[in-house]
């Protein structure tokens, strides 16, 4: 029993990381409609600038307020600059960068770093927590989680900025006949998802290292995760990513064994999108002729 | 009619001497060389393949890979566990990766755009954990892979391991790439392109979407899976961690930089993928991506419709040119 409490709890720390980086798919696709297929390599990308501030000498905060805004800045020059020019392209157009970008940030990060595996600090204490059901690390992850979590949802709901950029995600239009700046809240969407990125990176970086192909498991199981919740669901997608790193950790542990972990992810993906391709608090569409 | 009859002579009469050219190019390359044509070959099999599904039917796809390497695996532990000659391996590979393609085009048929796109890139990335998977160790070799013997040129051609290689993935290549262009200006490929348009008008005019769907899946697997089988016999051996996910983008590059919709444009890409990351290789380790993210980018922004887009089009001007500059005259 004890075993199982204990792998539904560190089930529920990686989850806490597959939820943000949901949360930032989620982001992208309620104001484009675009899923980001490079969101895992950003991420990546970012965990490195952080890794080369401690390196530097900065503190642990410190370098994680500065590599949070300036992943905010590099999301929105990246809309701004990349994605707005294909914005009414055909979707392969669209997929074709995103993954251009995938490319282009693992090889860069691979150029600038090398492929050797690094160790990245955590800021959390190294003595384990509930009498050793826990690492401290995974308490602090799932803690940091919420926070944003919590800032995300009082940045929606009660700023200005946060109700036009909801406006936007559901009818931009309009939103530009209020006198809404679309295109900037597309961008603002870009820059959440890049900073909200980096956060899921900075915290499973000390548990997975940190090297440019870090995120594509993580990144798969984030999908899993966005499709779980409802892909135009917010806290559907944090819902579906603690769901589904309690499911992996479980399974991974008492019924398939570690290896097999990413066919988890897969089958997760396909039973989801076949049984219910809205996921459990997404919205049904229905195409007009 | 008079005028079009001799200018499709002349596309067929120039296309038998590229075929001659290519057939005398192993002769005069070395055998290392002749190697790289040969991957390259095998290679625009694939992006064939891969064009059917994403170019002429719509459906993208970013795990082409785990076909590929479903193909070599045929291949492989036919030739390791059963003993069968090499060459019955090829079509084998192809089989089974048609069943494999159908059946993960059947539940793929409900999912469109970027759903597809994600779960078969799932797929590849999933894949070489599935193939290191214990309990079927026995087949795959896990983690080692399986080593397969170069085959021999039947007795009696004057040619090394290497030219009998290249002269049989050119054979196939022949096959698949005649057989592409006729299924393409056929029925099927009008409906394929039909339901890639506009599938709720083509659903209207009678077109079985969930029939031409997967059909078009399967047989992009098939060209796949013979490119997979062939591969693993040019290679000499399978191994887990070539079919990452990142053989599938590269696939997908390959047709991007080629040119999506287009049979020609298979051979550019290929030639690409083979021979960019040779050159760039000098550069650094991790040069080779960058140029290819830098190319996919620029290429979907200006030249959408890939090199051969771009060669169709340079053709076009310049033979209006010539034929203004006749009527002048």
């Amino acid at each position: 029993m004890e075993a199982l409490l204990h792998q539904v709890l560190s089930g529920l720390a990686t989850g806490g990381i597959y939820a943000s980086l949901a949360l930032a798919l989620v982001m992208i696709y309620q104001s484009t409609n675009h899923i980001n297929f490079a969101q895992g390599e950003m991420a990546m990308f970012s965990t490195y600038l952080a890794w080369t501030l401690i390196d530097a000498g900065v503190s642990w905060w410190l370098a994680f307020l500065i590599t949070v805004a300036a992943s905010f800045s590099a999301g929105m020059a990246i809309e701004r600059l990349l994605i707005r020019p294909v914005e009414h392209a055909p979707l392969l157009t669209v997929v074709i960068v995103f993954i251009g970008l995938l490319v282009i940030f693992n090889s860069v990060a691979g150029w600038i770093y090398s492929y050797t595996i690094k160790s990245f600090p955590s800021p959390f204490p190294a003595e384990p927590v509930f009498g050793g059901l826990m690492s401290a690390h995974e308490l602090g992850a799932i803690g940091v989680t919420l926070v944003v979590l919590l800032l995300l949802y009082v940045f929606f709901q009660f700023t200005p900025l946060g109700l036009a950029m909801r406006a936007v995600a559901q009818n931009p239009a309009s939103s530009r006949l209020a006198g809404i700046r679309v295109g900037w809240m597309l961008a603002l969407g870009w820059g959440l998802a890049a900073a909200i990125g980096a956060v899921a990176g900075m915290m499973v970086a000390p548990v997975i290292y940190l090297d440019p192909n870090m995120m594509s498991g993580v990144l798969l199981y984030a999908f899993a995760a966005a499709l779980m919740g409802g892909i135009d669901s917010p806290g559907g997608a944090v819902a579906g990513g603690f769901i589904v790193g309690v499911v992996e950790n479980v399974m991974g542990a008492f019924v398939i064994g570690t290896e097999l972990k990413l066919t988890v992810a897969l089958l997760v993906i396909i039973v989801v999108l076949l049984v219910r391709p809205s996921g459990l608090f997404g919205k049904v569409f229905v195409t007009r002729v | 009619m008079s005028v079009a009859l001799p200018a499709r002579w002349w596309q067929v009469l120039g296309l038998l001497a590229a075929l001659a050219l290519l057939c005398a190019l192993p002769f005069v390359l070395s055998n290392y060389r002749t190697f790289q044509l040969t991957l390259a070959l095998v290679y625009a099999i694939v992006l064939l393949g891969l064009n059917i599904l994403t170019g002429y039917n719509g459906q993208i796809s970013l795990g082409h890979g785990a076909f590929y390497a479903i193909g070599a695996y045929t291949a492989a532990i036919l030739m390791d566990k059963f003993g069968v000659p090499y060459w019955a391996t090829v079509p084998l590979g192809g089989a089974v990766c048609l069943v494999f393609g159908f059946l993960f085009g059947l539940p793929a048929l409900r999912l469109h755009g970027h759903y597809l796109a994600l779960a078969t890139f799932a797929l590849a990335v999933a894949m070489p954990q599935i193939l290191k998977y214990k309990r079927i160790e026995e087949w795959t070799g896990g983690v080692q892979g399986i080593v397969i013997v170069k085959p021999d040129p039947p007795a009696g051609l004057p040619v090394n391991q290497d030219q009998w290689l290249y002269l049989l993935t050119l054979a196939v290549a022949v096959v698949m790439f005649v057989l592409a262009w006729n299924l393409i200006h056929s029925r099927v490929g009008r409906a394929w392109m039909a339901l890639r348009d506009h599938p709720i008008a083509a659903e209207a005019m009678g077109v079985n979407s969930a029939l031409y769907k997967a059909s078009a899946f399967g047989i992009s697997a098939l060209y796949t899976g013979i490119a997979g089988a062939l591969g693993a016999i040019v290679v000499q051996f399978v191994a887990p961690d070539s079919f990452t996910g990142v053989l599938s983008i590269n696939f997908l590059i390959g047709v991007v930089i080629g040119g999506l919709a287009s049979i020609s444009g298979a051979i550019w890409g290929a030639l690409f993928i083979q021979f960019v990351p040779n050159i760039a290789d000098h550069i650094s380790k991790a040069a080779p991506w960058a140029i290819y993210g830098i190319f996919m980018i620029a290429f979907a922004y200006a030249m959408p419709t890939g090199v051969a887009g771009f060669l169709r089009v340079a053709w076009t001007r310049a033979t209006r040119r010539v034929a203004r500059a006749g009527a002048q005259a």
